[in-house]
């Protein structure tokens, strides 16, 4: 095993670890269970009760969709802080300074969002389910799962887009609510696809989460892993394309801001 | 006399100084205006489904007003902690000024800002969802709307001043903004919630001032919710003010103005 390859690794998952526990202030508990665990429950509750006054669709479909959708939150905003936190810290340039493979460095930085993007769905499904009193089969869960995890990984290659944007844009926050706001509008979260504009059904197609909100709905109401593979490798297909696309924005990115010396401003 | 005429002074003052700031910052101009669109949108394609032109236009109201929440939930949270960041909370609340005038005119600059998004929202659901919002009594209307962002803005102040001693305070306005907008009945009727949670929402002023600002629309007396969300405004100013000092106290005792 060569070298390069080791030190690769390391820097995916080593480097990745310790970049997550640096880098987010949110691992404090006093912002963490406010704006992670608490917050998302929120979210859910409220269109779950627009949705009985509006007497539109059931408990069940907005739990889903919101609590995959609150997905976002840890993923999209982490992204965006592996860029805005080293700056920050002073440190932008200094990560962007070694000789350490780029795409090792910022999947690696991915994995530990994908894990807790996928954690705060799961407990938001959970609770959700309890509060609202909505009733999910244990068999479901498995299948619950794999879904959520597909929809946090995908969210996250947006959030690697995104990471190449907060190179250049230094109002990250505001980006990372803006892109929060888009998904919750056209990812069916709230309004079924199929009773949207067509205009905004086909843009929820092409966004991370629609896919996987749809299979965990269909999972919930009793269908096997299998009848929503499709649904799955679209889901799969469309966060692998944002992260391809993210990770060459990097690169991009990163040579224009050495060019124009833009790194490290605040 | 004079230490009245200087009180409104730095009131007034103030509050220009802080609209000037935030009226140009991009991160409050889109969460004052922007993101509350994002969630109006969605609850007006939720309603719209429904089928009932009264039900769009309640929420069409709702909408527009649910901005102002986050406006003092999450933004007057978070001003306090923009200032610790730019290592100028200390200067504030060691200026020779009481800190809570030095503190409420950030939030009613806030509260200001918030109009902006009241105005985009009703003025997205006419363009581009075709609501039309009537107002029977204009007067009364801006009354009710006026009291409530009042009201709204000494509630944020309440918020504001605990970011003072706790520098973690501002996730405390995060983790409000939902619960707001889910309990004031911006846009779910009371009725639909447990007597407890009722009563819970009768203790935060917005709940009076939608329903003043409703009545106003509908042609209703509005002026029994308007006094109560006044009554209610002005005792979370008291509240804060008592507050302001004790924490800074605190704070100065425990050094942590200048912890990030």
């Amino acid at each position: 095993m060569s070298a390069r390859f080791i030190a690769a690794m390391r820097v995916l998952f080593v480097g990745g670890i310790i970049s997550f526990r640096g880098l987010f202030n949110w691992l404090n508990p006093y912002i963490y269970v406010p704006t992670m665990l608490v917050a998302p429950i929120f979210q859910v509750l409220l269109f779950a009760y627009i949705g009985r006054s509006a007497a539109v669709a059931n408990d069940a479909f907005y739990l889903v969709g919101n609590a995959v959708q609150y997905a976002s939150i840890p993923c999209l905003f982490a992204m965006a802080n592996t860029i805005a936190g080293e700056r920050w810290t002073q440190t932008l340039g200094i990560v962007l300074a070694t000789p350490a493979n780029r795409v090792a460095l910022f999947v690696g930085r991915s994995l530990p969002v994908i894990v807790n993007g996928g954690f705060v769905a799961l407990f938001t499904l959970a609770v959700g389910a309890r509060v609202l009193g909505v009733t999910i089969p244990a068999g479901a869960w498995p299948g619950v799962l794999c879904a959520i995890a597909v929809a946090s990984a995908s969210c996250t290659g947006l959030g690697l887009l995104q990471a190449a944007l907060a190179l250049r844009v230094r109002s990250t926050a505001v980006l990372s609510n803006i892109v929060f706001g888009v998904l919750l509008v056209f990812c069916g979260a709230n309004v079924a696809l199929d009773a949207m504009p067509a205009w905004m059904a086909s843009v929820g197609r092409v966004l991370p989460l629609t896919h996987a909100i749809q299979a965990c709905r269909e999972i919930v109401a009793g269908s096997a892993v299998g009848d929503v593979l499709g649904l799955l490798g679209r889901e799969a297909a469309v966060g692998g394309v944002y992260a391809v696309l993210g990770l060459v924005a990097l690169r991009f990115v990163e040579d224009q801001s050495r060019r124009r010396a833009t790194l490290e401003l605040q | 006399m004079t230490g009245l005429r200087s009180a409104v002074r730095v009131l007034v003052m103030g509050w220009w100084l802080q609209l000037k700031i935030v009226a140009v910052n991009a991160f409050d101009g889109v969460l004052n205006i922007v993101y509350p669109l994002f969630f109006a949108t969605t609850a007006l394609l939720m309603y719209r489904q429904s089928g009932s032109p009264q039900a769009l236009v309640y929420a069409a109201l709702g909408a527009a007003v649910m901005g102002t929440w986050s406006a003092m939930a999450t933004s007057a949270s978070g001003a306090l902690q923009s200032q610790r960041w730019q290592g100028t909370l200390e200067l504030l609340v060691s200026s020779p000024t009481r800190m809570a005038l030095a503190i409420l005119p950030i939030t009613a600059a806030l509260a200001t800002v918030a109009l902006y998004s009241l105005v985009a929202t009703l003025v997205w659901g006419r363009v581009v969802f075709g609501i039309e919002v009537p107002i029977v009594s204009p007067l009364a209307f801006g009354a009710a709307l006026l009291v409530t962002l009042a009201s709204l803005a000494t509630f944020g102040f309440l918020l504001s001043v605990t970011v003072v001693r706790y520098r973690t305070g501002w996730a405390l306005g995060n983790l409000l903004e939902y619960p707001g907008w889910l309990l004031c009945g911006f846009l779910v009727p009371m009725d639909l919630f447990p007597t407890w949670v009722q009563w819970i929402a009768r203790a935060l002023p917005p709940t009076w001032g939608m329903d003043a600002i409703r009545a106003a629309a509908s042609g209703a007396s509005p002026w029994r919710d308007i006094a109560v969300c006044g009554a209610l405004g002005l005792g979370y100013a008291v509240l804060g003010t008592y507050l302001s000092e004790r924490l800074l106290d605190s704070a100065r005792r425990h050094g942590t103005l200048a912890l990030t």
